[in-house]
């Protein structure tokens, strides 16, 4: 398990501010997306985070666009897991077929503190900190998959190699 | 115990008999996706396939930079062109028809009981032609070009009751603000939408295509409203295909019931910089603002361009504002054309820009400086979504955007008809 910074935001932390429309149809390559994560909502983010940074959020996490960036450019960036009250629905799916970890509690936002150390305990479902650990619900198995294969391009390979 | 139209549509499609919470694996009828294409075909490169598993139903609108603004937009479409070319995929729609949501409804791809998976947001919209819709992101997209499958999850149905009539200068994107407004931005965070009661007859095509179109910004996985004859009717001069609508049982589970007497709406704008940030017109009453918009996925089909002309007929756009149109397609705009409605709006001075997704998502065609203010038909009003992160967006019905679009500052549509 890694240790990583808490970076903490509020609710409805939309696509819009995660990843910029005026750049979702311009390719870019991984490193040129991770400089513009946040962009709009954190213009310090892109360049202080360090890979194993955690975001903590309240509600409806990624509303908005159905833009993938939203998802891949916050792993670009380094980012281990968005832990978030509630996520919005393509978000959520668009975080899991990126391998990006996302976990919903109701109880991390409260109990986390910006800028502190945490680290994520997927074995034992629960995000650890020197003081205090916070279990979560693990995801259903049939998406838990896609996430262990490293996303859904992987695991579609793989499907796709054994004969389907 | 019943079920609702998305439990039986996707107990239908994956064989299985399934209820809300359950996860299904299915193949859809139809995939969707717009200038993305580009980015899908990369994804699609990786699964290291030569072929497409059905071209049949993939369906590609090109709408959110066009004409290609830049190189790098001209690129992309290049290689998407190239890409259907040698696909050989039979339903792709070029630059000059339209918005992706809007084209898919015209060609009679949005039937009743289909299963659509479409990469953009607001695909929740063919729930206005009684069609399970939801958005999905480019990786899945790929997927499915790939293995013609997807999974999904059984979503619960909200179901929100609309009875009473509209007052004149009230219109359906009132209604759907003012739900929004009401019960926030995830209300329906992976719910299904169904817009139903005695109201509903009220609603046309267009008018469901609003709420069917903006239940995306309520969380929605899709929105559903029950076919009626008209819409039967409708969809009989698009398709040859046999209709067959799909409707929840009487008995079957809703998660809730939201009721509305829509009677006694008045007009109403969503505020920056969230969907759910929506107040009665009388409270942003005076507002100066740069830029109207009257069109996009959301409110540029004729009855929106037509409401707009009959605010604007004989008068002129004041000289603080400048006011883009942007009709929905290419066959809404010809009606609009036929019917002298697109004079009216270029005499006020009103700038017509050609069918697409235009200024909405702020790649091009008037995007807004910092400090600015644009009042807009579309369905989001996120921060910096037009351009710069120092600018705000309001939203409103298309009658609205015009009437304020005179006085140089936000007013109520009611006093101007």
């Amino acid at each position: 398990m890694k240790k990583g910074r808490v970076w903490k935001y509020g609710d409805s932390v939309n696509t819009d501010v995660i990843f910029p429309g005026k750049y979702t149809y311009t390719p870019m390559e991984p490193d040129e997306m991770a400089s513009h994560v946040l962009e709009d909502l954190d213009p310090e983010f892109a360049s202080q985070v360090k890979p194993h940074d955690v975001i903590v959020a309240g509600r409806n996490f990624g509303c908005g666009s159905s833009r993938e960036q939203a998802a891949s450019c916050l792993k670009y960036a380094g980012v281990q897991a968005v832990i978030a009250r509630s996520f919005a629905r393509i978000f959520f799916r668009n975080a899991i077929n990126q391998g990006l970890p996302v976990v919903v509690s109701e109880k991390a936002q409260d109990q986390l503190n910006d800028g502190e150390k945490v680290e994520m305990d997927f074995n034992k479902n629960e995000i650890v900190t020197k003081s205090k650990r916070i279990a979560f619900n693990p995801l259903p198995e049939s998406v838990q998959k896609i996430l262990d294969a490293g996303g859904l391009i992987p695991y579609t390979k793989q499907k796709i190699m054994n004969g389907k | 115990m019943g079920k609702t139209f998305s439990e039986k549509i996707l107990s239908a499609k994956s064989g299985e008999d399934v209820r809300a919470g359950d996860i299904v694996t299915v193949s859809p009828d139809f995939i969707l996706s717009h200038d993305n294409s580009a980015a899908i075909i990369k994804k699609f490169k990786l699964f290291g396939k030569d072929r497409v598993k059905n071209p049949q139903k993939i369906v590609i609108v090109l709408d959110h930079v066009t004409p290609a603004s830049s190189e790098k937009y001209a690129q992309n479409h290049k290689e998407i062109r190239e890409f259907v070319k040698q696909q050989s995929l039979p339903h792709f729609f070029d630059i000059n028809n339209g918005i992706c949501h809007q084209v898919f409804t015209e060609q009679g791809f949005a039937l009743p009981g289909k299963l659509v998976v479409g990469a953009d947001s607001h695909t929740t919209s063919y729930g206005s032609l009684g069609a399970f819709s939801a958005g999905i992101g480019r990786t899945e997209a790929a997927s499915v070009w790939a293995t013609d499958e997807i999974w999904l999850k059984v979503p619960e149905t909200l179901k929100i009751d609309l009875k009473g009539e509209l007052a004149k200068g009230v219109y359906p994107k009132d209604v759907i603000l003012k739900i929004i407004g009401d019960h926030g931005a995830d209300r329906a965070n992976y719910k299904a939408v169904e817009f139903t009661g005695p109201a509903a007859p009220r609603f046309n095509f267009s008018s469901r295509f609003v709420l069917c179109n903006m239940a995306a910004e309520m969380g929605a996985k899709n929105g559903y409203f029950p076919p009626d004859q008209a819409v039967v009717d409708h969809l009989k001069n698009l398709t040859k295909e046999g209709i067959d609508p799909v409707y929840s049982d009487k008995d079957a589970c809703f998660e809730a019931v939201l009721s509305y007497d829509i009677s006694e709406i008045e007009p109403q704008v969503a505020c920056p910089h969230t969907v759910d940030h929506v107040k009665p017109i009388r409270e942003v009453e005076g507002l100066v603002f740069n830029q109207g918009l009257i069109g996009t996925c959301t409110n540029g089909r004729l009855q929106d361009l037509k409401a707009a002309a009959s605010v604007l007929k004989g008068k002129k756009v004041h000289p603080s504002v400048r006011v883009l149109v942007v009709p929905a397609s290419r066959s809404e705009y010809l009606k609009a054309l036929d019917q002298g409605i697109i004079k009216v709006l270029v005499e006020a001075g009103c700038v017509i820009l050609n069918p697409g997704c235009g200024p909405c998502l702020g790649a091009h065609q008037g995007v807004l400086a910092p400090g600015e203010r644009a009042l807009s038909t579309a369905n989001r009003n996120f921060k910096g979504r037009m351009g710069s992160r120092d600018s705000e967006i309001y939203l409103a019905s298309p009658a609205t955007v015009a009437a304020s679009s005179v006085q140089g500052k936000i007013c109520d549509p009611r006093n101007h008809l």
